[in-house]
């Protein structure tokens, strides 16, 4: 299989893809055809299995066993729940997708929902991106009016209707329950597991709840089968991946890579990144989303090993925590040397810190406490003590919420320290120093 | 002064109703606040009590959502409400040097209105769109690759 191949964006740039006719024109919906005339639903989760895809949004949990954990009781209403509230910081490619190309969802969220046995399926976007609602919506009226949404799809007697929920401002509600909750009219606080949303999701009734991107490459998994998907990749990262990229580099972007492209590659051709800005190094790198351990430079490209990192769930993560980070939701932040590590740690806190729901202890006070203490530091009132306080909250608030929001939170700021220590000394040991305007520590070490 | 929607937006409202199973037409409250902030450009109580009433359930059920989620505003704002975002990702591209020009161009503060009631500042967190950064929003339209300059330029526009 070629490894430039491009499952969600090989249209994204035809004049008018945003419009029913032209997405058909590329051959749009010929999934919702082959799986409504010739598949059973039963057959598309096997594809999907086959796959190997893996969750989209973030976690990586495998798509097809996600989907086969669907509770069937007899008489039960069953959901599929597209999750659309990215928020996650460095995180676009789902905003870039439906924005692009809204029928690549809206032909997969018909797929999936056969195969799962829904008649009403929901869109959950981020409220910020109302116009984002207005484009899908549109999508919809235009996909029904052609016969492939609502009352009897194509003759066959299935009935779906999906639903443009937007949100009102919440990172949390991209935690799947919390998610639930808010499409509920309710306060995103997320929910106790178990049950799952497998077994008891939207209105307890049994829900999937899967990323835009996800759910995007179930109509090429259908249209060419999971096992021709299954040998895109490498090892158990099958498939592509969207990348938003920003930060310090020659051009920002949401990329489509094949799993196995090796960070290298992905970050100095200029088919992709084009490297760092003209004059500066690249000093750190947050690779999938605000929430992942920052890497400094050296160990982004290698790993403890010494061999080539590449843009995989399994490379990425190599070394665990202590020199590895994750794929995460591919949300690609570069610094170079001008960047105080110090200052962005305490910007992402802060961020972890408006955004905790607030149900959990360790999350609601050791976010505040961790903000703070980064706060501190960074405006030249630390002490050497608030390094290990910061750890030692850290610790604390890691697994010990009911949702991954506190391990969110945590892991910034533990990395920021364990590989960027130095500079959280020089903030301390040199505080006037430290806080004239864009000070920067430059013992740090760089690449060119 | 007795709070109604508009007939347009009471009719779109008894539409979004319709989308959920019987039963279920508290899920309708995220997008009618919206419709209503739309209308009335912020959430007053008795607006929200006026939401209460549509969706048959209690006025407490419509302040604690309100209160939790950020887009809603609970006071008066002024005719174009700022967001920009201050996360990381933003301030890598230059945002902190953008929006304190931003601040300074207008005279204000985060959570201030400009003395003519044309302009409020709001800080909000990551938007979705850190490759175009430094970025704000003003109601449903993002403003991306922002510079001292393009703040400029817009607020002047928005000014007239």
């Amino acid at each position: 299989m070629a490894n430039n191949i491009k499952i969600l964006t090989e249209h994204i740039n035809t004049p008018g893809i945003e419009t029913f006719e032209v997405y058909r024109k590329t051959g749009g919906y010929n999934a919702v055809e082959k799986a409504i005339k010739k598949m059973s639903p039963d057959e598309i989760v096997e594809e999907v299995k086959k796959s190997g895809i893996r969750g989209r949004g973030g976690a990586g949990f495998p798509m097809g066993m996600k989907w086969s954990f669907l509770a069937k009781p007899e008489g039960v209403p069953r959901y599929l729940v597209c999750n659309a509230d990215e928020s996650e910081p460095g995180t676009f490619k789902d905003h870039y997708l439906m924005k692009s190309i809204p029928h690549l969802l809206i032909e997969g969220m018909i797929v999936s929902s056969y195969a799962l046995g829904a008649n009403k399926s929901f869109i959950y976007v981020r409220g910020e991106l109302m116009y984002v609602v207005r484009i899908l919506e549109k999508a919809i009226e235009e996909a029904k009016a052609a016969g492939f949404l609502g009352k009897n799809i194509l003759g066959s007697g299935y009935d779906l209707e999906l639903v443009v929920q937007p949100g009102g401002g919440a990172y949390i509600c991209g935690e799947e329950t919390a998610l639930l909750e808010s499409l509920e009219g309710k306060r995103g606080n997320p929910r106790n597991k178990p049950p799952f949303p497998a077994v008891k999701g939207l209105y307890q009734s049994p829900t999937v709840v899967n990323n835009v991107e996800s759910i995007a490459n179930t109509p090429w998994v259908i249209n060419h089968g999971g096992d021709e998907y299954a040998k895109i990749g490498i090892g158990r990262s099958t498939g592509t991946k969207l990348i938003s990229a920003s930060g310090h580099i020659k051009n920002p972007g949401v990329y489509e890579i094949t799993l196995g492209l090796p960070v290298d590659e992905f970050m100095n051709s200029d088919q992709y990144l084009g490297g760092v800005r003209d004059g500066h190094y690249l000093k750190a790198v947050v690779a999938g989303g605000s929430s992942v351990p920052i890497l400094p430079a050296h160990l982004f490209y290698k790993t403890a090993n010494g061999e080539d990192r590449l843009m995989s769930y399994e490379s990425l993560s190599d070394g665990g925590f202590p020199t590895g980070t994750m794929l995460g939701s591919g949300g690609f932040i570069a610094m170079d040397e001008t960047t105080c590590i110090v200052r962005n740690t305490w910007n992402f806190s802060r961020f972890y810190h408006h955004e905790s729901c607030g149900q959990c202890s360790p999350c609601r006070e050791g976010t505040g406490w961790m903000e703070k203490v980064l706060h501190r530091i960074e405006h030249g009132h630390g002490t050497m003590s608030d390094i290990d306080l910061l750890v030692d909250v850290s610790k604390k608030i890691e697994g010990n919420t009911i949702c991954p929001l506190g391990d969110a939170a945590a892991w910034p700021v533990a990395s920021a320290i364990r590989h960027f220590r130095d500079e959280f000394e020089w903030h301390i040991k040199h505080p006037n120093e430290a806080t004239k305007p864009g000070a920067v520590f430059m013992g740090a070490e760089i690449l060119a | 002064m007795s709070v109604t929607f508009t007939e347009d937006k009471l009719k779109k409202a008894q539409e979004i109703i319709l989308r959920y199973p019987e039963g279920r037409q508290k899920s309708a409250l995220l997008p009618i606040l919206h419709l209503a902030q739309e209308q009335f450009g912020w959430l007053s109580s008795e607006t929200m009590d006026y939401v209460a009433g549509l969706l048959s359930i209690t006025p407490v059920e419509v302040y604690e959502v309100a209160t939790f989620y950020t887009m809603f505003h609970l006071e008066p704002v002024g005719k174009h409400v700022i967001e920009y975002c201050r996360t990381g990702p933003c301030c890598t591209m230059g945002g902190e040097e953008v929006f304190s020009h931003l601040k300074t161009k207008l005279g204000i503060k985060a959570n201030e209105t400009t003395s003519d009631g044309l302009f409020t500042l709001k800080e909000v967190e990551c938007l979705a769109a850190c490759g175009w950064g430094p970025c704000f929003q003003i109601r449903e339209k993002y403003f991306m690759h922002l510079t001292n300059q393009k703040v400029d330029d817009i607020i002047e526009e928005l000014s007239k």
